[in-house]
């Protein structure tokens, strides 16, 4: 690290105001940007992997990222999941190259080390030498020493999370009953259907993505499908409710008569675009599927973000790549209850999000604009004070950063900030 | 099919195929959608996904009316940063040529944000089934297959 950037680093200050402000450099800090994987995606918080789903059958396995590294998620032959660093303990190569695979075990390509499904090293070739009289390994060297890095690994509902610190807490704990009654809204007691990928390289940094995805109020205003078909509007019912541990969740009560009101509220939405139609109504028109009449979305910190937008389950595995830049991995999924209809109901909803969805597009092209504004000038400030300066508790409306500010009360504590 | 035919066909399909692109390239979005049948599939779609044979697409257009819709919602309603586009095909193939044929063919997709010069946005292949309407041959199913394991930063235009 050059000296400048160091004296720059020992300098880090927050603003007085606090949350309701954030400085700009929390977007460039590389340095800072190491220090986040390590607390939070090295330490003892639990990050998203994959879906059971993913690997259906024993012996198989699929590549992932935590924080920066390579990890696996493993099926092994009794069918238990484990996650492992895609790391050879050997030398460093990675052991599975392929996405994913069915295979008799983990073999390292380099020198052909392998390790069982959990990571276990259960072979070196040559180990006692050859030709002989060669010494081979040492006779002291201990395989059982010399596994993979293993992960902490917890199964919730079909959902696989994984830790690097065997000390972290329970994961129902970690996460807090109101998110797991949320995740198991649309989880629980259910065998889930993959339906594909979408992924997008989005140049920011990952927080400006967390910032984006907890922020009901730039929903009302820059995505004009929200908007003028009424699925995702300020004058709807909305519980925004921070949680402990930098998760939080966001519901919104769906009122279909929306669409057709105006009030003084719509006259604020610039974007309501009166008159837009949709020859197809279907990409707007959501079946109530779990009978509440709500659109959710939570985060787990710091990977993942779970909607359920109408007919639409999509996770979004945030994977920061650098300081400036963020992979957002998006995984659909069904049921393997549903119909035809309703398979095709959750394609055609599909346009509303990912890399050319219909408000999420919108998401990706607004960061990366926000991203190479506030890179050219760390000394500056975000304003985050709708809702109320030091207010972090919930809300029930859409116009509130109390999520915002939520979010940056827990990380600056977490990083003595 | 003679070989003639094949390669008449193939030139055909590539008239088809660069017309189709220019409409897109020129912004002018009627006209792309003019090249669909009305029960048109038009979907682009992750390798990752392809491969492992499934269904969900990046854009998932099930019918003309969708099609349009996407057109109508990048005019109307969405909200993107300014860029120029340019598609190139190459490898046209044809698989089959019955009531239905059966095509394929690369396709690179470079973009130019308003700042900086043009990227590689995109790379990958068209597998289409096409009919003959009037004739006129109309595209009944796309699949636009992209290698790219991600998107850079989003995907505005269709492909």
């Amino acid at each position: 690290m050059s000296e400048a950037q160091e004296s720059m680093t020992t300098e880090r200050k927050w603003p007085e105001l606090g949350p309701c402000r954030v400085p700009a450099w929390v977007y460039t800090d590389p340095e800072l940007f190491e220090r986040e994987l390590e607390k939070f995606h090295y330490g003892k918080c639990w990050n998203y992997v994959g879906l059971e789903c993913e690997l259906p059958k024993p012996n198989m396995y699929r590549r992932n990222f935590v924080g920066g590294r390579p990890v696996l998620m493993t099926r092994d032959a009794e069918g238990e999941i484990h996650v492992v660093e895609n790391r050879c303990a050997h030398r460093g190569s990675p052991v599975c190259w392929a996405q994913q695979g069915e295979v008799k075990d983990l073999t390292c390509p380099y020198h052909q080390w392998t390790f069982d499904m959990a990571g276990n090293l259960q072979g070196i070739p040559f180990m006692r030498g050859a030709p002989r009289p060669n010494p081979g390994m040492p006779k002291d060297f201990d395989k059982t020493k010399h596994g993979l890095t293993k992960l902490k690994t917890h199964v919730h509902e079909g959902t696989v999370w994984a830790s690097y610190d065997h000390d972290a807490p329970d994961f129902n704990d970690y996460v807090g009953p109101d998110i797991i009654r949320f995740l198991d809204r649309i989880l629980a007691g259910r065998e889930l259907r993959l339906l594909g990928y979408s992924r997008q390289l989005i140049p920011c940094n990952w927080k400006l993505y967390f910032e984006n995805s907890r922020d009901p109020y730039h929903a009302t205003l820059l995505h004009s499908f929200f908007t003028t078909f009424g699925i995702y509007r300020a004058d709807a019912r909305f519980n925004v409710t921070p949680q402990p541990g930098g998760h939080e969740y966001i519901q919104s009560f769906l009122d279909p008569s929306l669409r057709e009101t105006r009030s003084d509220v719509t006259a604020e939405m610039k974007t309501l675009k009166e008159g837009f139609t949709l020859e197809d109504m279907s990409v707007v028109t959501p079946y109530d599927e779990f009978e509440d009449g709500i659109i959710s979305s939570l985060q787990v910190f710091p990977s993942l973000f779970v909607q359920q937008h109408g007919n639409v389950l999509a996770l979004r595995h945030i994977l920061p790549k650098g300081p400036q830049s963020t992979e957002l991995a998006w995984t659909y999924f069904g049921y393997a209850t549903d119909d035809d209809e309703m398979k095709t109901r959750r394609l055609k909803q599909g346009n509303l999000v990912g890399p050319a969805g219909y408000v999420s597009m919108e998401d990706g092209e607004v960061l990366a604009q926000v991203q190479a504004v506030v890179s050219q000038n760390p000394a500056t400030q975000q304003i985050v004070e709708m809702g109320g300066r030091d207010n972090i508790g919930p809300a029930q409306t859409a116009i509130t950063e109390t999520l915002i500010r939520a979010f940056y009360d827990f990380y600056r504590r977490e990083m003595n900030l | 099919m003679t070989k003639q035919t094949i390669s008449s066909l193939r030139t055909e399909l590539r008239d088809l195929y660069d017309d189709y692109c220019a409409a897109l390239d020129e912004g002018r979005l009627d006209d792309w959608s003019g090249y669909f049948t009305d029960d048109a599939l038009y979907t682009v779609m992750s390798r990752e996904s392809f491969v492992n044979g499934l269904s969900h697409a990046t854009m998932y257009c099930e019918g003309l009316a969708m099609i349009r819709d996407r057109t109508n919602a990048i005019r109307e309603t969405s909200v993107f940063e300014p860029r120029t586009i340019r598609h190139f095909v190459s490898g046209v193939r044809v698989l089959k040529d019955d009531d239905l044929i059966e095509a394929r063919a690369n396709f690179l997709l470079s973009e130019a944000l308003y700042n900086s010069e043009p990227q590689i946005l995109m790379v990958g292949e068209y597998l289409d089934v096409l009919r003959r309407e009037d004739g006129v041959l109309k595209i009944k199913k796309r699949q636009a297959v992209y290698d790219n394991f991600r998107i850079r930063t989003a995907l505005v235009m269709p492909v």
